[in-house]
């Protein structure tokens, strides 16, 4: 059989799909949504003996329009800032019970971040076993795109517009792994859909390490982003390979990965793709300016978690975006 | 036997007697004696339960909600502040139909900043769709904590036990607790038909359109008027099962004959019936003790104000630029009496203020010989207390500053 004929054949096509699949196609998220995909590698890597408590967001909005619901696991939403603690509860009942099922914690950067910090931060002190994924995608996207603690420096978004007084957001992306790790957790992570196997190898890592555990997956959002809907991955692994959004895992507190950049590549060419950066291309002073901190951000990035690759790495950036299904590869 | 027992150790004994799986609150006077009860059980090996003393009251709440979801029996207690914290999540809870009971621990809420006893933490979520049932007693609190979740569980209601911050958790007094083969044989297992389970996945708290919205709220409301009746079960079968019974919906005291009423919540009764009984004047009074305000039973209120010429009720609550809160709803329901009494709407006992014995001689003096209904009035204020501009006898402001 050619390599022609088997991309088209249905069968070998459901062969190669996981086994399970936690989130079910036909949800109504936009074209490109990188937070749709992220929470598919993330739910087909963590298996069907999983509960999930959503925060309130994209994800919950889209996938459970009811009387119609796109999870095949069982999934409740509560409200905006509780699913850290929505989620200790579930633990505390499944611990009291005696059985093995996991517990899932999703939320965006807003329910991260921002407004479900503290039930955050309490769901850790107290060493829930719960993987806590915030998907990033650095802005409060479901209200209409409204900047929040994780929205880069100098982003535009409806509450931090760039004008002649301002250019976009004048804080700084809040650094919540530092966060998490300062909780001395077994395991937080940060990873991006660019990066698929790295993506699902971390979920399963978290997983198995048990206890109060985090994971941010970026996460593209073509919409408030501004960025063509066939970008998402592209834009994403600029992200990653800008030092933008540096990969890597953290245990006890303590550094010990990272995914190196192969071809340390420019800001502007992740910047360049994106609506919510246009104004820091007007070629005038206050833009310039604005790149020189951004590409400073990025720069002290790759110092300080020695980001640059020698191009030899195992895993290289090129190399482990490949998408493999069927999780044979990581068994 | 009876034990002396502070109210909240109390509480706390029977809490642990329903067999919790999982307890989650955060402290806040006066509930924390009750939080505390427990915690030495659970120290103690007396109770099996996962113990999660949260961050705050919004996860309180929240741990509740997820623990009950995940099939277990789930408890929390609050008051004031903690209430108003957790007011998102309360809405939630009853809107998803999760059972689970709340101790709340009836305090003022702030500004200015009161610990002390009103019940305008719980007024502030009357809306929020849980069963409140109030306790006048200690035993009362008692008792109607073990009906409460079995009334919980039985209807897929969360329920609040509303029990007045201080005078009753504070107080020391004989009381009896149930026996363990008592509460095993009233209240069966847990159950959450709606659960969380990995073997038949269903999504909980989901988004409806407005296609569907105002059906969600139908069946909410359908479901907690329908819980009247098993309030109602839930207490006769309480007293058959220890001797001991609530008064159901609203129970009727004092002098079934008299012309006059007295309608309250909480333990304001207990002052107002050994007022009664020690009045020099001799003036009797028929007592309507309301038990669940919600759902308000209007139907057995109509039947215990029957033969009545003048009702006052006694609110111990206030909403501000409005007045009473239960009045208004006493009022209304009795509009549908051929006969209904005069209703003279008065509060009393804001953020803690003394209720003493002659409180019922003033609460009668205030309506007698009225020829209409009173304006509503705080019957215990100090205007004099105010600057002349914030008095009740100030003139109206006629044009904006």
């Amino acid at each position: 059989m050619s390599a022609e004929t088997a991309r088209h054949d249905a069968k070998t096509l459901r062969h190669q799909q996981p086994r399970f699949r936690g989130l079910e196609a036909g949800h109504r998220a936009c074209q490109g949504c990188g937070e749709a995909l992220a929470a598919r590698l993330v739910t087909e890597a963590a298996g069907p003996d999983v509960m999930v408590a959503n925060a309130t967001g994209c994800l919950e909005v889209f996938t459970t329009p009811w009387p119609q619901s796109a999870w095949r696991l069982p999934w409740i939403h509560s409200v905006f800032g509780n699913a850290a603690a929505v989620a200790a509860g579930m633990e505390a009942a499944l611990k009291q019970q005696g059985r093995r099922t996991r517990v899932l914690a999703f939320a965006g950067d807003g329910g991260t971040f921002d407004i479900g910090f503290q039930a955050l931060s309490g769901m850790m002190e107290r060493g829930h076993d719960v993987l806590f994924v915030c998907f990033d995608n650095e802005a409060y996207m479901n209200t209409g795109v409204q900047r929040s603690g994780s929205t880069p420096h100098a982003a535009m978004t409806n509450t931090s517009p760039p004008g002649t007084a301002r250019m976009g957001k004048r804080h700084m992306k809040k650094d919540i792994l530092a966060i998490l790790a300062a909780h001395r957790i077994p395991y937080a992570a940060t990873a991006s859909v660019a990066y698929p196997s790295d993506l699902r190898k971390k979920v399963r890592r978290a997983m198995d390490t048990g206890g109060p555990v985090f994971l941010q997956v970026h996460s593209p959002c073509p919409l408030g982003w501004g960025h063509d809907s066939d970008l998402t991955v592209q834009v994403a692994r600029l992200a990653v390979q800008t030092g933008l959004f540096p990969l890597v895992e953290m245990e006890r507190g303590e550094l010990i990965g990272t995914l190196p950049i192969r071809e340390v590549r420019p800001v502007t060419d992740y910047l360049r793709l994106q609506q919510r950066f246009r104004h820091l291309f007007a070629g005038d002073f206050r833009a310039e300016k604005e790149l020189e901190h951004l590409q400073a951000i990025a720069d002290r990035n790759i110092e300080r978690f020695e980001l640059r690759g020698g191009g030899k790495e195992r895993y290289d950036t090129e190399g482990a975006d490949t998408v493999h299904r069927g999780g044979d590869r990581w068994a | 036997m009876a034990l002396p027992l502070e109210g909240s150790q109390a509480l706390a004994r029977t809490v642990a007697l329903c067999r919790p799986q999982v307890v989650s609150a955060y402290p806040i006077t006066p509930q924390t004696h009750i939080v505390e009860g427990i915690a030495r059980l659970v120290a103690d090996g007396r109770l099996e339960c996962e113990m999660v003393s949260v961050e705050s009251e919004h996860s309180a709440a929240s741990v509740a909600l997820g623990a009950a979801a995940a099939g277990s029996r789930a408890y929390t207690a609050s008051a004031s502040q903690g209430i108003l914290l957790m007011s998102e999540v309360l809405f939630d809870i009853a809107g998803m139909r999760v059972p689970l009971v709340m101790t709340c621990a009836n305090r003022a809420v702030s500004a200015p900043l009161s610990i002390w006893n009103d019940h305008q933490d719980a007024m502030a979520v009357r809306d929020a769709g849980w069963i409140q049932l109030y306790c006048a007693s200690n035993q009362e609190a008692v008792d109607t904590t073990v009906q409460a979740f079995r009334i919980a569980e039985h209807c897929s209601l969360p329920v609040m036990v509303c029990v007045d911050g201080f005078t009753l958790t504070h107080t020391l007094e004989p009381l009896e607790l149930p026996d363990q083969d008592q509460v095993d044989a009233y209240l069966p297992a847990y159950r959450f038909a709606h659960g969380l389970n990995p073997a038949e996945p269903r999504s909980l708290g989901t988004l409806v359109s407005p296609d569907h919205f105002t059906e969600a709220r139908l069946g909410h409301h359908g479901a907690l008027q329908r819980a009247l009746g098993a309030i109602e079960a839930a207490d006769a079968d309480w007293a058959a099962v220890s001797g001991r019974g609530c008064g159901g919906l609203l129970e009727v005291r004092g002098d079934p004959q008299a012309r006059t009423g007295i309608l309250v919540m909480g333990s304001v009764l207990g002052t107002l019936e050994d007022a009664m009984d020690a009045d020099p004047k001799g003036r009797r009074v028929r007592f309507l003790k309301l038990r669940s305000f919600r759902p308000f039973p209007a139907e057995a209120l109509r039947q215990a104000c029957q033969g009545l010429d003048t009702l006052i009720v006694l609110d111990r609550a206030l909403s501000p630029g409005s007045g009473g809160i239960v009045g208004p709803e006493v009022k209304a329901a009795l509009m549908d009496m051929a006969e209904p009494p005069r209703v003279h709407n008065l509060a009393a006992g804001l953020g803690g203020r003394d209720l003493p014995l002659d409180l019922y001689g003033r609460l009668l003096e205030a309506v007698e010989g009225a020829d209409g209904p009173l304006p509503f009035t705080l019957i215990d204020a100090d205007p004099t207390q105010l600057p002349e501009a914030d008095r009740p006898d100030a003139p109206l402001m006629q044009e904006a500053p």
